[in-house]
């Protein structure tokens, strides 16, 4: 196709404010970049996790019990609904990995063969005639270096043997890799292995039994149905309480933060290219107003209105594809790498980089949508007058006293800066959209930032204020508190709490959830519940407290009773008064007195582990001491989960949040860059005038620049504030299970944002006030607008 | 040339109001004039008198608060917008002071951005060659001296093959020299093609090529003569 005269002046026009254009291009590709990074990676992680899913036969139910004769199964495949069934072993162990003090505990698994097959990364299966051969799950290997081929002792039943790595494998039960009860993910503290599973059950002493079991389900079959009748099957084998996937513990994990991501991947950008659409229609605005005088002409030759319009549509179009594109690009190779590093924290055996078509579609429809409407305003505007006026220079403007004169300020500001005022005071809309885009880009930057501070917040308080032991000791099993002495008096200990954690269905009237209730020890030190203000509470010694989001999905209030079905033990059921709730931010938790749970559960003076404070240095030993302690299960470490865990976090949602920063970044610069460009093609007749009558480049520089100055100072406090409220909408959407995150904005963030801001303000003042020392005097004036 | 020609246009008691804000300005006080087939017109009178409102309503870029214009059987007076986009792109050609070239392109795509639009117009290059610029087809405005930036923009307004030439100080941006090479492109135009020609302009030695001299002032035609003898450009100084 044959490109007319007025293409190509198109084209060359284009180029001739390439600056302009490139900005313009690159807020929009900041924008359509986060757009698709977010929904591409999520996706990606999505498709990824259906195709392990599908691909290796995940389970729909899931059932733990104390031991079971094989012969239970076939009554077990006989239920209704149930489709494949796969028994199997599992045990807890103490992990001892030489050169590693720290304790590590680990949960073995008999090879399955069915359901939740292992994809083998490297090396082979374990031989089934062996009794001492295993498979690492990648997240634990990779966090401790292991190689097939390499040894590690595990701790099974009391009993101390010497495994040999054979192969590295996942397993889409185990996708994400979380010890049971953990709240925050630790792959150097926490490993799945696998163990052919005759060795495994002569080991664990369950021959000829099972004490887990899986099953798929019939399509037509609901899970309820299944779950109540197989409770009703293994209650008299000691069964914990069968589960569906939507409670096992990978699976849920994974569903709270694509949930959690979910939000971040349409808020965030959809505010994003909200903002950059916004910016965009006031630029493309002004822009085309500068060109008043070219449309007149273009009428003058007889052009109709809709071929102007048309023709500055296509111009905008170009920009709008460019960025478009630009943004796709990067969109995706940002997606592609968020997404492998969310492959450390979520293990598949594949990636696949999903984008759909229709995030490039909605991207370019929403950004050409705002271009377009700025273009066809602003030209619609300029073709509406007869083109004889058009061709004049506007007519003159009205100034009057600016307010600040009137109130007698006046007198006191050089005439260059009554200019300034004057000159915003007589153009409100276009001062205030001007303050308004510099605002948002402010604003967006502080929405990048304010994770960041929420984050680190919430993790000052859970674990400064809240959690405040050393570490934390699992006992095998509900023990008598007599435990706590021997505990109390190993070498380093300063202090023991006793804890009892209950696994429960809690229900109120026909919402459910499956979580732990706690015990606590009344006035304990090392873990407190703090109310709204962080101030520690007291437990009731009756009743439950409950966290608020708790709560919230039980729809229950203080003065409800809760009906709390135990899933250990004898199973009972029992009717709790809530006492009240707390608001904490990680993690769902229902907490009692300890001796109330007690009694609640009918039982002595029962725990199942205890919270201590240790000398630092006296640490190392006393793990050395408690794996040698047979009803000890495991130990975790508090500072050292927080570091870990604060790693993978910084690798995660910190680097999300610094993309996220510096696409707002280039939106900012784009912006503040075109507002001071197009204020200087405005007004470089009135400066060139200025400078004609004898004002120097340094006085005329702060005419315009001065401006700039002004209206960004006004706009930072805007933006910042604009800026918490798009954090608050923002945070609304990031509650989960998980965590709640609460909103807090550091002075940093702020001071951060507002700088980025300044720096662009002042590189854009130093290349407009390049251009205004070359503004050609003689020329300007000669030549109408 | 026989003095009972057709009238190309006539204006009947025009009048013009800018509403200029706070002020507002009567630029044409009721105006009668006729422009007449092949005729070259000088429309003369100091800065404000109104021939450039005159000129602008004539060429269906403006409109008359009152009064009425007729080009041939239009009524230009009662035309829509759409109506005057259409008078424009066929009958009118338009050269102005300042050039008004798009400076993004050369002079040949200039010319060809009217061209593009018209019925029957010229080529590009035949347009410019008739104002002498062959040897200057794919130069920028900004490569060009002001005489042959407006000899574009006069190859541009006659390349349509319009039925009216519309000029506004056309040499007022121009030395003597430059703007007597001008001048002689539209002479050459008027007599070479028979186009209707109206120059508007203060500078009165420019009135005596002009086949009938119309004096206006403050919005009025004060008195309207014919040139027994019409000068030729070259002979003309200021």
């Amino acid at each position: 196709m044959a490109f007319s005269s007025l293409d190509r002046k198109g084209l060359r026009d284009l180029w001739g404010m390439k600056g302009q254009a490139g900005a313009i291009a690159l807020v929009l590709a900041s924008g359509v970049a986060t757009f698709a990074m977010s929904v591409s990676t999520l996706d990606t992680l999505k498709v990824s996790q259906a195709d392990f899913y599908r691909g290796f036969a995940f389970a729909d139910v899931f059932a733990q019990l104390k031991r079971a004769p094989e012969s239970v199964a076939l009554r077990i495949a006989e239920i209704p609904g149930v489709d494949r069934l796969e028994t199997r072993v599992m045990a807890a162990a103490t992990l001892d990995l030489p050169d590693y003090e720290y304790p590590v505990s680990g949960q073995i698994v008999s090879m399955p063969e069915r359901l939740n097959r292992l994809y083998l990364r490297r090396g082979r299966e374990p031989d089934p005639t062996r009794d001492n051969e295993v498979l690492l799950h990648e997240a634990f290997a990779i966090a401790h270096g292991f190689q097939p081929g390499d040894s590690l002792a595990a701790i099974i039943n009391g009993r101390w043997r010497r495994l040999r790595v054979v192969g590295i494998a996942l397993s889409p039960e185990f996708i994400y890799q979380l010890a049971p009860g953990a709240q925050i993910p630790d792959f150097k503290s926490f490993g799945i292995l696998w163990m052919p599973r005759k060795p495994l059950a002569t080991a664990y002493d369950v021959d000829g039994a099972f004490n887990s079991l899986s099953l798929t389900l019939a399509a037509d079959a609901r899970a309820d149905d299944v779950i109540a009748n197989l409770d009703d099957l293994l209650a008299r084998y000691g069964g914990l309480g069968a589960f569906s996937r939507e409670d096992q513990i990978s699976h849920r994990f994974l569903a709270e933060e694509f949930k959690q991501l979910e939000n971040m991947a349409t808020m965030f950008p959809l505010i994003f290219l909200g903002v950059a659409a916004f910016l965009l229609n006031v630029v493309v605005g002004r822009l085309v107003a500068t060109q008043r005088e070219q449309v007149a002409i273009l009428k003058a030759f007889g052009y109709s209105n809709a071929a102007v319009v048309l023709h500055y549509i296509k111009m905008i179009v170009v920009v709008v594809v460019a960025g478009s594109a630009l943004g796709i690009a990067l969109g995706m190779w940002l997606g592609q790498g968020l997404s492998a590093m969310y492959v450390e924290f979520y293990r598949f055996p594949r990636l696949i980089y999903h984008l759909r078509p229709e995030v490039g579609v909605i991207a370019v429809v929403i950004s050409a949508a705002a271009a377009v409407a700025g273009t066809v305003f602003s030209v619609a505007r300029a073709a509406a007058l007869p083109p004889a006026e058009a061709m004049q220079p506007a007519k003159p403007p009205k100034y009057r006293r600016s307010v600040i004169e009137l109130l007698g300020l006046g007198r006191r500001l050089a005439q260059p800066t009554r200019m300034i005022i004057r000159n915003i005071e007589r153009r409100p809309v276009k001062s205030l959209l001007s303050v308004v885009g510099i605002s948002f880009a402010c604003a967006i930057l502080v929405l990048g930032g304010f994770f960041r501070d929420s984050f680190d917040f919430m993790i000052d308080v859970q674990f400064r204020v809240s959690q405040l032991e050393d570490l934390s000791v699992t006992l095998v099993d509900a023990t008598s508190a007599h435990a706590l002495y021997s505990l109390a008096s190993m070498d380093g200990v300063q202090h023991v709490e006793p804890y009892r954690s209950v696994p429960a269905r809690l229900r109120f009237e026909h919402r459910t959830y499956r979580t732990a209730v706690q015990g606590m020890m009344p006035g304990g030190r090392l873990r407190r519940l703090l109310d709204a203000e962080l101030r520690p509470i007291d437990l009731p010694t009756e009743g439950v407290i409950l966290t608020d989001h708790l709560a919230g999905l039980l729809g229950i209030h203080p003065g409800d009773m809760l009906t709390v079905e135990v899933l250990e033990g004898n199973r009972p059921v029992r009717q709790v008064p809530v006492a009240g709730v707390v608001s904490e931010w990680v993690g769902v938790s229902a907490y009692m007195q300890l001796p109330a749970l007690n009694r609640m559960m009918r039982e002595g003076r029962a725990i199942s582990g205890a919270h201590m404070a240790a000398d630092e240095d006296r640490q190392l030993g006393l793990f050395a001491e408690l794996k040698r302690i047979p009803r000890v299960a495991g130990a975790s470490v508090r500072m050292k989960s927080l570091r870990d865990f604060y790693e993978i976090m910084a690798r995660q949602v910190l680097v999300f949040a610094l993309v996220n920063t510096l696409m707002a970044g280039t939106i900012a610069v784009g912006i503040v860059y075109n507002s001071a460009r197009i204020s200087l093609s405005e007004r470089a007749r009135e400066l060139a005038s200025l400078r004609v009558l004898g004002l120097t480049r340094g006085e005329i520089s702060y005419i315009l620049l001065g401006e700039l100055a002004l209206l960004t100072v006004v706009s930072l406090p805007l933006g910042c504030a604009i800026g918490a409220g798009l954090s608050q909408l923002m945070i609304e959407g990031l509650q989960t299970d998980l965590y709640r995150v609460p909103l807090v904005i550091s002075p940093w963030t702020y001071s951060f944002s507002a700088t980025v801001v300044c720096v662009a303000a002042f590189f854009s003042a130093l290349l407009v006030r390049r251009k205004l020392d070359h503004l050609d005097l003689v020329a300007v004036l000669k030549t109408k607008e | 040339m026989t003095q009972e020609q057709t009238a190309v246009f006539s204006a009947r008691a025009l009048e013009k109001i800018y509403d200029m804000g706070e002020v507002q300005v009567q630029a044409l006080r009721g105006v009668d004039l006729d422009l007449f087939a092949s005729e070259f017109t000088v429309l003369l009178g100091p800065s404000g008198s109104g021939k450039s409102t005159l000129l602008n309503i004539l060429g269906g870029l403006d409109r008359a608060t009152r009064g009425t214009v007729r080009y041939l059987d239009r009524d230009l007076s009662q035309a829509t917008e759409r109506e005057l986009t259409e008078y424009r792109r066929h009958y009118v050609g338009f050269v102005f002071q300042f050039y008004n070239l798009i400076p993004s392109l050369t002079a040949r795509e200039n010319v060809a951005v009217v061209t593009e639009i018209a019925r029957a117009p010229m080529k590009p290059e035949e347009a410019l060659a008739l104002v002498g610029l062959s040897d200057r087809l794919d130069h920028f405005p900004s490569q060009l001296s002001g005489g042959q930036q407006q000899r574009v923009a006069i190859a541009r307004a006659v390349a349509k093959n319009p039925a009216v030439l519309l000029c506004d100080e056309p040499t007022g941006a121009l030395d003597s020299e430059t703007g007597i090479l001008v001048l002689e492109a539209l002479d050459k135009i008027n007599r070479e093609l028979g186009t209707t020609t109206a120059v508007i302009t203060h500078n009165s030695d420019i009135a005596m090529m002009a086949d009938r001299v119309v004096h206006l002032s403050d919005g009025h035609i004060v008195s309207t003569e014919r040139n027994s003898s019409k000068k030729r450009p070259r002979e003309l100084h200021w």
